[in-house]
């Protein structure tokens, strides 16, 4: 019997993806472990591995084939007993790509496919109904997030149009149609004839818009900025590094920042929080979202209980996130998740900035670049190296108080840094 | 002193005896009053009994038009006391069924008339004498009954009601029918295919007003053809009974008042909530012109007392009923600790209506018009038995299938059918809504050939411009 190959569910709340690569074609044989091919989610490219063995007779979807939904079939495979058929001629037409006109795409597939997915296993698929998950995805509501009202926590309707701040249900005879609108998705942008180049936007931009819209429109932010001297724990760094050369470790001033703000957290827990609708959610642990650079745009790999890791520990494991990160092979677990993020942006000479709040974490740090400046010493004017750093915190789960413990500590941990290494 | 009961239920109609069922399924001691018959107006003078009639009006039917399907009989003639009496033989056959129900569910059942006489206290009283009867919770459960015209009261003879209408000891020669909701449009399908000379007066410009414009439209002019006469935007001003029938002075659409004569009236105007003399007063329950106000799982404003089914805001159908009477029995046992239970609470978009006049009409949600009105952007499809195998191998080849989406989200907001056996169909629209599904899962479900309901696919695909067989 032929294997049909579906498009696998790479985390519990993706509903489609795009089939970035194939790395097998028609007639190809194929054995258990085989990577065939790479599939782009909303956060990351991974690498979908094959299950069976046997030949490729057919590829239903062809490369670069967007919107693909969980479930669909993508490729088939005859077992390796059978005489391969002739080679079925790829059907480009036939690919569920997005049409531009209005045509209803098809829902969710009724079960996770055969095919295994690198580490994806464990994990509850979401239960929507079907028209709650088509809004959803209208709407820009993570479904992920949300508790379902319906029978045994399905997710229904009335959820989403909740969670998307209101009944979306068209009122009768609007009165005032100077009320706006909640944006969710921006008004089409005027084209004043000026020249330029449209690219369609990737699903890691696509994530990322979405997010932060939502971060910045619902969550009240407040901003605490501390300057930090840095001789200290530059001289630290310089001396760790002089003894970890042998062991190939070489320690940036992030990684210590890293190590800091997790040490921070645990001394002031009050700022290592989740505010979710009618509770708080208090971790026990801090798992530091780092931001990095990545040419598909920006990803937050996690160094996952920062305070109870050495400083070479955090330095190896960052090194080799980052690293994946840059070519988009990041997995689901190792950038979902995190309790609190950290954002520098020194590297570029930025002074100072507030940066926005990576939902569901409640503070985000943002440390500009270490530099010399005229500083006040025992009450007389010398150079030191200084770094500002500002917090942005949740302020329905963070008095400003308890953010500047927060602050105050991280200053601490940094000004004296034998303790980040003790 | 401690209660005699979890839950006392006033009233046993399709509100009240599934309410008491469900309360001792959860283990709740449960009592059941009732003044008449287990069952209520439903199994007993109302939904059951009518199907019963009904169905003899449709086999005659299909034996007049024997023919058709290749098939002889001659001498064919209705024996009214007969169907009267296999309708009254189905009714009975329920009623047992009901008292079957309460006894395996050990309901104590007190026939008497309930009136509430304070928090937790019901006065019952019988040809036996009166018993007071407490509980922690009561739902009250009392139904409805038809309204009267105030120049006409009912009196059984020229002027009747459902009730006369269930139990007629001749056939009408010329028969009035006021108002074409559910109930006037059964009567009038019935006594038109029984033989009798009918007449529909109905105030609003369409006949059964609450469907879709479409379903009143078509089926006024397959009534029309089997012989009714028709008259909307029109009124009966004044009914005068003689000795051999009625004279009624009818206003038609034009503003003119015509006399004319009538052997019956029957009176589908609506009907009253049983709320009068039940005690509503004594314990400052809410209610408006009757109708007691309630949350959406029947609680009134009163703790401890629920109301269900005809006494609150219709639709006024069994199953709504039904349905109510489940939740408040979900409800009060959770109240009463029991947090294994969770009601869920009335959806009242997702109540589907049923009218079995020939040909049938069955629909759930928001009609085309009324989903315009509410904002949607929608997209509609109909399709047409004339399309379908099915219904013209069964020689029904009249009626279509209507299905309106929301276009932006694709959700299922109503469907609207006429024709044969539809009544039996648009179940698999209400599972549909009630697990919201969109156009896709019902595009990609497959329906068995050879049945009707491959209309409801096609219908949907309609909506998309999909059809495929029209």
């Amino acid at each position: 019997m032929p294997i049909e190959i579906k498009m696998p569910a790479l985390s519990p709340t993706m509903e489609e993806g795009t089939l970035a690569k194939w790395l097998v074609k028609v007639g190809d044989k194929v054995s258990s472990g085989d990577i065939m091919a790479e599939i782009e989610t909303d956060k990351a490219t991974m690498e979908f591995e094959a299950v069976d063995e046997g030949t490729i007779v057919a590829i239903a979807v062809p490369e670069g084939a967007e919107g693909v939904k969980v479930g669909t079939v993508i490729a088939t495979l005859a077992g390796d007993d059978e005489a391969a058929p002739a080679p079925a001629p790829v059907p480009k037409a036939a690919a569920p790509a997005p049409k531009a006109e209005a045509a209803p795409a098809p829902v969710a597939a009724p079960a996770a496919p055969a095919v295994v997915a690198p580490r994806a296993a464990g994990e509850d698929r979401v239960i929507a109904s079907p028209l709650a998950k088509r809004m959803a995805g209208q709407l820009g509501v993570d479904l992920g997030k949300l508790s379902g009202s319906g029978p045994n926590g399905r997710i229904v309707k009335a959820d989403v149009e909740a969670a998307a701040g209101g009944v979306v249900t068209p009122v009768a005879a609007p009165a005032a149609p100077a009320a706006a609108p909640v944006a969710t998705a921006p008004a089409a942008v005027p084209d004043f004839g000026i020249p330029y180049e449209a690219e369609k936007l990737n699903n890691v931009r696509k994530t990322i818009a979405r997010r932060l819209t939502e971060a910045k429109q619902t969550i009240p932010h407040i901003y605490l900025t501390v300057d930090v001297r840095l001789d200290a724990l530059l001289k630290l760094r310089g001396d760790l590094n002089k003894a970890l050369e042998a062991q190939g470790v070489k320690l940036s001033v992030n990684d210590l920042v890293i190590k800091a703000l997790a040490k921070a957290l645990e001394i002031v827990p009050k700022c290592n929080v989740s505010f979710a609708g009618d509770e708080l959610r208090k971790y026990s642990r801090s798992d530091i979202s780092v931001a990095v650079a990545a040419p598909s745009g920006l990803i937050t790999p996690i160094i996952v209980d920062a305070g109870n890791k050495t400083v070479s520990q955090i330095s190896r494991e960052m090194t080799a996130l980052a690293a994946k990160a840059r070519e988009g092979k990041l997995q689901p677990h190792e950038y979902q998740g995190g309790t609190a993020s950290l954002s520098n942006l020194g590297m570029y000479g930025i002074k100072q900035f507030d940066a926005v709040i990576n939902p569901p974490q409640a503070m985000i740090m943002a440390v500009g670049a270490g530099e010399k400046r005229p500083f006040v010493v025992d009450d007389a004017l010398a150079v030191a190296t200084v770094m500002s750093a500002t917090g942005s915190f949740d302020h329905r789960a963070i008095d400003g108080a308890d953010g500047a413990a927060l602050m105050q500590a991280f200053k601490n941990l940094i000004e004296n840094p034998l303790g980040l290494v003790a | 002193m401690a209660d005699q009961y979890d839950v006392i239920v006033l009233g046993s109609g399709p509100g009240g005896y599934v309410a008491a069922i469900r309360c001792a399924q959860l283990g709740l001691k449960t009592a059941i009053v009732e003044r008449e018959n287990l069952g209520g107006i439903c199994l007993n003078w109302g939904c059951i009994p009518t199907k019963a009639l009904l169905r003899s009006a449709e086999v005659l039917h299909n034996m007049k038009h024997a023919a058709a399907y290749g098939l002889a009989a001659d001498n064919i003639r209705a024996d009214l006391e007969a169907v009267v009496k296999r309708s009254r033989g189905v009714a009975k056959q329920l009623n047992q069924g009901v008292t079957h129900l309460m006894k395996k569910n050990k309901i104590a059942v007190h026939m008497g008339t309930g009136v509430l006489k304070g928090a937790g206290k019901l006065e019952v009283t019988s040809d036996k004498g009166t018993e007071t009867l407490t509980a922690k919770h009561i739902i009250v459960a009392t139904g409805a009954r038809a309204r009267d015209l105030p120049f006409a009261p009912a009196d059984g003879k020229r002027v009747w009601t459902y009730r006369h209408a269930m139990v007629p000891q001749e056939l009408p020669s010329k028969l009035l029918v006021i108002g074409s909701g559910a109930i006037g449009i059964e009567f009038s399908s019935f006594y038109n295919d029984m033989g009798s000379e009918v007449t529909v007066v109905e105030m609003m410009d369409r006949i059964v007003p609450v469907e879709d414009a479409d379903v009143s439209a078509f089926l006024e002019k397959a009534l029309v053809k089997q012989g009714m006469t028709i008259m909307t935007g029109a009124g009966v001003e004044k009914i005068d009974v003689t000795a051999s029938g009625v004279k009624a002075a009818i206003k038609g659409k034009d503003g003119k008042v015509v006399t004319s004569d009538f052997s019956h009236v029957i009176v589908a105007v609506g009907i009253v909530p049983n709320t009068e003399n039940i005690g509503l007063e004594t314990l400052g329950i809410k209610a408006e012109r009757g109708i007691i106000a309630i949350d959406d799982y029947g609680r009134t404003n009163v703790p401890g007392v629920w109301a269900i089914g005809d006494v609150t805001p219709g639709p006024w159908l069994a199953h709504k009923a039904s349905h109510e009477g489940v939740i408040a029995a979900e409800s009060i046992a959770r109240e009463l600790g029991n947090k294994e239970v969770h009601p869920h609470a009335m959806d009242r978009r997702n109540i589907p209506g049923c009218t079995y006049c020939h040909p049938q009409v069955a629909s759930v949600g928001l009609t085309e018009a009324k989903a315009k009105e509410a904002g949607y952007t929608v997209k509609a499809g109909t399709f047409p038995f004339i399309g379908n195998g099915k219904a013209i191998a069964l020689g029904e080849p009249e009626g279509f299938i209507k299905t309106v989406f929301d276009a932006k989200t694709g959700e299922l907001l109503g469907a609207h059918m006429v024709g044969a056996e539809v009544t039996e169909l648009i179940q698999g629209y209400v599972v549909g809504k009630t697990l919201e599904t969109t156009e896709a899962e019902l595009m990609a479900t497959v329906f068995p050939h050879p049945t009707l309901s491959e209309m409801m696919h096609e219908s949907v695909l309609a909506a998309y411009g999909r059809a495929l067989h029209i």
